[in-house]
């Protein structure tokens, strides 16, 4: 027991000042840890694994980086790279951005910020660890033991046909990954409707809570669509059955119509999460409540409907037919508005605000900028004719980035620091925080701009060399690849540096609105010791609010009561 | 652990059962839509290869037996029927009635298990599984052959996935039937039978669709 | 939890209703309706589904949520398949190459 709790403690920073009834203190040992129903525990058993993940899919990133930074293939053949940018975008994709602010923070803050004791289905939550674990394991085995080179939309007849790859173990890691999500989604929809506090009424949730209900129906909807899309293809690679095979008559276009089907709504599970941080850190900094709360709201809704109606934007080029290509192109124009509404609205929030830059709000407005110009990128892509040019070049490997990482991963960092103090009960170091979060913008910036550059010269996507004429972009990427490396690799020392000697956060640093704040950081494990009456709006912010100096973040920590 | 439950058939995190109720109830629910959608990638494949290639699929089809079809769709509606009926009895407080009806339910599932089975075997005995052993050269005409792997597929797909939510719905019923013997379940808290109720039902709902889509094509067309 | 119990008499008259279908159905199949046989066979389908999920279900008692969650998923369904076809459909109209 004595050694169990030295080393439990010493992993989550156990100190003094951490009141002995929180999450984190009430027991101890690593049974207690992987066995626990709290959803606040599950939220640290996800943000670890993930976190390993992160730097497992960083990995194959920097190595297919250097590989570009020269025309020729010096450092690895063919065969390797096709393995590494696939598992690259397996890793990310699967088991960090379409778990990421959901299985974390959505797990740890959705029962807080309704005021609820728990999820509704404490139970399912772990399994949704446990399986989501399972298929991680899984997908490590298909890397260690011969890796995987169909890209990760293991797209037929190569996957099903041709591929000497570990396509099976790799197809069953993401089956079963799959379960994973719905059940969180399951459980989050289920909270949402039924757990909420009296008084918490639709229009008075947060808009994260509001980003989480659209996440969770795209997550019901769509992943069984690709659960059952990756079954067939295992049948057929594994048992001969034909159901995409062109021999037999049929027709793998319908296996890229299926996929998509998930895999598009699949970046709105990604990036909703992401602007439901925006929306509460955006309010909490600039000290106003956001501007057209019902709009926000709805488009969220809007996202995860229309979000299903444009998938077929992947398919301009690979046989579909005009027509619909052209629906689908239009529909794609469609579903940019209600994200241009959030933006607009965003805007607007900070206009006239006492806007403070703590680390938060850097990622914040790093979200906003980039994101635009990932979707407005996005939108020459659903362009049928321009498409035509762009697709499969380095244009569109630029875009997503910018969606996926300038989009979802600024927002998964905002959120990290924002609730870090009430995750651990620890304040960040905001001096090196701050720093960090500028490396990560430039190194960004740095690796992903000139790849618009590339795609728009004609640099196809997916080949370890190039013609020499691209190398001086390929370099100023790979440079900036490295400055965001360290960019991310800062926050680690940092977050862990403050476990242990971090000031202590007082219930409520930033002095934002929200029922997460009233409560002690670090939490009980009961979160409330009486179900609260919520009676206000989300975000009431006084508008007049000359608070900056309040913040205890550089000064001395105030500590305020719990309340 | 401040809170103390008065009813032991109550979540510490619930306020009372009827919040339990509703939570399990609409989390089924959202679970049914999941199965739709995973269904819904097979019918899709399957209303898009029937109409390139409807020769291909009524001839196929009719390798089917009908009898057996409809028979086991019988034994499928009468097992949704004691299901529903078993829930009845628990609204009664019956849970006697309850445990008859749901062994019933099972036994009818094993009745379709076992006519899936036999109509498996003739399947395999007669080259009609595809991959290694395909053949369909004895049944189907040198036009059709061509694209018969599509429709047997597509078959052993759905008919296939269709029969593993039976043998999971089996177990869960025979998990509930021991749990209703031991008195878990009353007149005022019977939720778990709720959604194994949902749930069964679904699969009958399921097969209702599969019956005509796979058994009743093409039982009047003749080659063109 | 208070809710609507229906009678023996109910639950049969639903299953009654089922096994008429299931041979309306079957009998239909053996008549040549050329292009509406499969129309019809769906409608059955439909009606059949319609009757388990209203009564044996219990939607046509439930919360207008359940109605919705039932519905999102038949929409979503519908979603899927017509919007695939519309791709099949239309290849090889005016002048594309026919795939
Ligand atoms: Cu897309």
């Amino acid at each position: 027991m004595s050694s169990q709790q030295t080393a439990s403690s010493a992993a989550l920073g156990k100190a003094d000042s951490v009141p002995q009834d929180s999450y984190i203190s009430n027991e101890y040992g690593i049974k207690s840890w992987l066995l626990t129903l709290d959803h606040k525990r599950i939220a640290i058993l996800y943000l670890i694994s993930m976190t390993a993940f992160f730097f497992l899919g960083g990995a194959f990133a920097v190595a297919i980086r250097l590989e570009l930074l020269t025309p020729h293939g010096d450092l690895m053949e063919a065969e390797t790279y096709n393995k590494f940018f696939t598992q690259h975008g397996m890793v990310m994709v699967f088991f960090f951005l379409l778990p990421s602010i959901p299985a974390v923070f959505g797990n740890f803050l959705l029962p807080l910020m309704l005021g609820a004791k728990d999820l509704a289905f404490p139970r399912l939550n772990l399994l949704s660890w446990y399986i989501f674990m399972i298929g991680g394991i899984l997908a490590l085995y298909a890397i260690i033991t011969g890796g995987v080179d169909t890209g990760w939309t293991f797209y037929t007849p190569y996957s099903s046909t041709y591929a000497n790859s570990q396509v099976m173990v790799a197809g069953i890691a993401l089956f079963i990954t799959g379960f994973s999500s719905i059940l969180t989604g399951l459980n989050f929809l289920v909270t949402i409707h039924r757990m909420r506090a009296p008084g918490l009424t639709w229009f008075r949730l947060p808009l994260f809570v509001w980003a989480h209900y659209a996440t969770s129906v795209i997550m019901l909807l769509g992943t069984p669509v690709l659960a059952i899309t990756i079954l067939m293809l295992a049948l057929e690679r594994g048992f001969g059955m034909g159901f995409f095979d062109p021999k037999l008559g049929g027709d793998p276009i319908l296996f890229q119509h299926l996929f998509w089907f998930y895999s598009h709504p699949a970046v709105y599970i990604m990036i909703l999460p992401a602007m439901g941080v925006i929306s509460e850190v955006i309010s909490c900094f600039a000290r106003k409540r956001v501007f057209g709360y019902h709009f926000i709201a709805f488009s969220s809704m809007a996202i995860a409907v229309l979000g299903f109606l444009v998938w077929g934007h992947h398919l301009f080029v690979s046989g579909q037919s005009a027509y619909a290509g052209m629906v689908f192109s239009f529909l794609s124009m469609v579903v940019a508005i209600p994200s241009a509404v959030k933006v607009f609205n965003w805007s607007a929030t900070l206009f006239k605000g006492s806007i403070s830059l703590q680390t938060p709000m850097l990622y914040c407005l790093g979200f906003i900028g980039l994101f635009t110009i990932g979707g407005l990128t996005g939108l020459f892509l659903a362009t049928l004719s321009v498409d035509v040019h762009l697709h499969d070049t380095y244009f569109v490997v630029a875009h997503f980035h910018y969606v996926m990482v300038g989009g979802v991963v600024m927002a998964y960092m905002a959120a990290i620091h924002f609730w870090w103090p009430k995750i651990t009960g620890r304040m960040y170091p905001e001096m090196a925080a701050r720093f960090s979060a500028i490396v990560i913008f430039i190194g960004f910036n740095l690796t992903f701009f000139p790849q618009f550059l590339l795609g728009y010269l004609g640099m196809p996507r997916r080949y370890h060399v190039y013609p020499d004429e691209f190398q001086v972009l390929n370099v100023f990427s790979t440079a900036g690849a490295s400055i965001l490396g360290i960019g991310y690799l800062i926050p680690m020392v940092y977050f862990v540096w403050s476990l242990w000697w971090g000031k202590p956060a007082s219930s409520n640093p930033w002095q934002a609105k929200g029922l997460e704040w009233t409560i002690a950081s670090p939490p009980s494990p009961h979160n409330f010791e009486q179900i609260p009456v919520v009676t206000e709006e989300a975000y009431a912010y006084a508008s007049d609010a000359q608070f900056v100096s309040a913040f205890d973040t550089d000064d001395q920590a105030k500590q305020s009561s719990h309340v | 652990m401040s809170e103390l439950t008065s009813n032991p058939g109550l979540a510490h995190h619930f306020e009372d059962l009827e919040q339990q109720h509703e939570s399990m109830t609409l989390g089924m629910w959202a679970f049914l839509i999941t199965e739709v959608m995973f269904f819904g990638g097979l019918f899709t494949l399957y209303a898009i290869y029937r109409w390139q290639y409807p020769d291909a699929f009524s001839e196929s089809s009719n390798k089917l037996s009908v009898l057996q079809g409809a028979g086991n769709t019988v034994v499928l509606i009468g097992s949704s029927l004691t299901m529903a009926l078993s829930i009845w009895r628990a609204q009664h407080g019956d849970m006697r009635g309850t445990v008859r009806y749901l062994v019933a339910t099972l036994l009818l599932g094993s009745v379709f298990l076992v006519v899936k089975g036999f109509e498996y075997s003739h399947k395999f005995h007669d080259h009609l599984v595809p991959g290694a052993h395909f053949d369909v050269s004895q049944f189907l005409m040198p036009e059709t052959q061509a694209h018969g792997a599509l429709f047997f597929s597509l078959y052993f797909a759905m008919t296939g996935m269709h029969a593993l939510h039976m043998v999971i719905g089996m177990v869960a019923l025979l998990i509930l039937i021991k749990r209703v013997r031991r008195g878990r379940y009353s007149a005022e808290n019977y939720s778990a039978l709720e959604l194994m109720g949902l749930y069964w039902h679904f699969v009958d709902i399921v097969w209702i669709f599969l019956f005509p889509l796979l058994y009743l094509i093409g039982r009047t067309w003749t080659p063109a | 939890m208070s809710h609507n119990i229906s009678s023996l008499g109910y639950y049969l008259r639903v299953f009654a209703t089922l096994l008429i279908l299931t041979a309306a159905t079957v009998g239909a199949a053996f008549i040549d309706f050329g292009a509406f046989s499969t129309p019809i066979a769906m409608t059955i389908a439909m009606t059949k589904g319609l009757l388990v999920v209203l009564f044996f279900m219990h939607v046509w008692h439930s919360k207008k949520l359940t109605w919705l969650f039932a519905a999102a998923g038949f929409l979503w369904l519908v979603i899927l398949i017509g919007m695939t076809f519309g791709d099949i459909v239309s290849r090889g109209w005016q002048g594309q190459p026919a795939l």
